[in-house]
């Protein structure tokens, strides 16, 4: 059933769909991530509710938006309403997911989408900042990370600017630092493999290679010290229809998936 | 109350809520009066050199895009910007040299069609100012000005460099104990908004969600509400429900259709992607003489948003409003 030709974000995409439980809650920007949640619902997970930071809630996502505010992100929802709101929503408990991505990410999952350089002032690329992401990242119960490109310079000892809190500096940093206890990032999937985080040291974790990756590819590819789980299992490949689903269903615009 | 720890980000906005409830008592109306005005004479009269201004919708969801580029072609400067998610709108007034300082929630980017050049030179070279916030502690910032209160407790930002560079300051709290984060709050000098409906009066309806709109039109000193369609007031009393912001609030009223183009207007229209996608190539080009020249061939040589739709031309727009109903595919996004 296995489908024998799969793009590397296609394998990422169910992946991370993989991860999410059915009935439970999910705040999402737009991108690989809503694919994800998209393909969720489309498969083990029908009642994954969605939240959008613009307002959006509970849509019958009719296509991949382009703005985690447009139309598609309101198609036929339950609710409609104010991006604070959701972040009140968050902050009362009800969000079980975040989704995130970033430009830098150390192996506590600290994530940095603000700027690269060491100037603050004059950085060398200057990318959006924090938008909902470190609301996100500070307020849902547990945060998932997309990260494509797997490498040393992605995957780094200390990020430029740390534009959302991960585990910050270890166990018990989040909650020394005010954060909501029992938060923080759950899961890391990237284009090599899928990662968590050691209960003991709240430090990045192994946990499964994609098919033809080897451990060593995503050791030489991380920029800092990985730990790597006694049994690091091989992550399944999309089928056939998974590979319909994402293309025909969710993307047929073409916006994730090039044509 | 001992300080912990805090940033350094300088606050744009000196606007404090008690000094505002002073300025309310004399220059806001309190009557129903006719407020319809042109886009032109609304912006004249209350956007100003150094302002602080805070747009309603999401960046390029419902912006009030006519006005936008009515304070480009009015040529007015030093403007600080709540840059609450900020995508289309911003980089306009940023293209046209408006803009001096900005706190930065969302910026640069323009969600899947990646980053804009026009912002990214602007911001990498210093020229514009930044202070480091998120879209939660914009509206909660916003939200602490609408109550006239003067900082806001927060549960985000904590342990992290965008705190560092935000004007915050960590405390406990004195009832709990637990940390938090206390951010000042935000009343704008003049907020504009889009609407889907207004009365002359200024009664708001929107369709949909309403991001912040509703909070920024209780913070801001002034209020300018754009819509597709003025209607009777009639209309509003049979739901005043509806009436996400109420008469009192607004100065003035300007109904303009289509008035977010390029954005998207929910249930109206969607993006016209070509036309963003022209604009970021435009905006990443290096030589500047090519922004200069988009700017006078859509902005400063024309005379109004409705010649600007006469451009465009009918075909365009009905084909936005196809896409929006899901009749016609939305166009490809390049990168």
């Amino acid at each position: 059933m296995t489908a024998e030709n799969y793009s590397l974000r296609e394998l990422m995409a169910v992946v991370a769909a993989r991860q999410l439980q059915d009935g439970k809650s999910l705040a999402v920007g737009t991108g690989l991530p809503l694919v994800a949640a998209m393909f969720a619902q489309l498969t083990h997970a029908p009642n994954l509710v969605i939240f959008f930071e613009a307002g959006g809630i509970a849509p019958q996502l009719p296509t991949l938006p382009v703005s985690v505010g447009d139309s598609r992100t309101i198609h036929k929802a339950l609710c409609t309403t104010t991006l604070i709101d959701i972040m009140d929503s968050m902050r009362r408990g009800f969000i079980d997911y975040a989704f995130l991505g970033g430009a830098q990410i150390d192996r506590y999952g600290n994530l940095n989408s603000t700027m690269i350089g060491d100037d603050y002032e004059k950085p060398k690329v200057r990318f959006p900042g924090s938008g909902g992401a470190n609301d996100f990242g500070s307020l849902a119960w547990e945060t998932l990370i997309i990260m494509d490109r797997h490498s040393p310079r992605r995957f780094i000892e200390k990020v430029d600017f740390i534009t959302t809190p991960g585990f910050l500096y270890g166990p018990g940093a989040r909650e020394e630092e005010g954060l909501s206890e029992d938060t923080g990032p759950s899961r890391v999937i990237t284009d090599l493999c899928l990662m968590d985080f050691e209960p003991e040291s709240k430090r990045m974790r192994l946990i499964a290679t994609h098919p033809g990756i080897t451990v060593d590819d995503v050791i030489k590819a991380t920029g800092f010290e990985l730990i790597i789980a006694d049994d690091v299992k091989t992550t399944k490949p999309p089928t056939k229809e998974d590979l319909r689903l994402l293309h025909e269903v969710i993307d047929p615009n073409g916006f994730v998936f090039k044509k | 109350m001992k300080i912990l720890k805090e940033g350094t980000g300088e606050i744009f906005c000196k606007n404090t809520p008690s000094e505002v409830r002073k300025w309310t008592r004399e220059n806001k109306p309190r009557a129903l009066i006719d407020k319809r005005m042109k886009i032109k004479d609304a912006v004249k009269k209350y956007v100003k050199d150094g302002d602080y201004l805070a747009i309603g919708g999401f960046g390029h969801i419902r912006i009030p895009m006519a006005i936008i580029y009515e304070i480009v072609r009015q040529r007015i400067k030093n403007l600080s910007v709540a840059g609450h998610t900020a995508v289309q709108d911003i980089d306009m007034l940023m293209a046209g040299g408006c803009v001096s300082a900005v706190d930065i929630a969302y910026v640069v980017g323009f969600e899947l069609r990646g980053l804009s050049g026009v912002q990214r030179r602007l911001f990498e070279s210093g020229q514009v100012k930044k202070t480091e916030y998120t879209n939660g502690a914009m509206s909660y910032r916003i939200r602490a000005g609408a109550q006239g209160v003067p900082f806001i407790p927060v549960k985000v930002m904590l342990g992290t460099d965008t705190m560092m560079h935000s004007p915050g300051k960590v405390v406990k709290c004195p009832f709990t104990g637990e940390k938090v984060l206390l951010l000042p709050s935000l009343n704008p000098d003049v907020c504009i908004i889009h609407a889907h409906r207004a009365d002359m009066y200024g009664n708001v309806q929107i369709d949909g969600h309403i991001v912040k709109d509703d909070l920024q039109a209780r913070a801001s000193k002034r209020v300018i509400v754009m819509c597709e369609e003025l209607i009777s007031d009639d209309v509003i009393r049979q739901d005043p429900g509806k009436t996400v912001i109420p008469f009192y609030m607004v100065d003035a009223v300007v109904e303009q259709p289509w008035g977010s183009h390029p954005g998207n207007m929910p249930y109206k229209y969607y993006f016209d992607h070509k036309f963003t996608e022209d604009y970021l190539t435009v905006g990443r080009n290096k030589d500047p003489k090519v922004l200069e020249k988009w700017l006078e061939d859509w902005v400063y040589s024309l005379d109004s948003f409705d010649d600007y739709l006469v451009k465009l031309g009918p075909r365009r727009l009905y084909n936005l409003r196809d896409a929006e109903f899901l009749r016609k595919p939305v166009g490809e996004i390049k990168k």
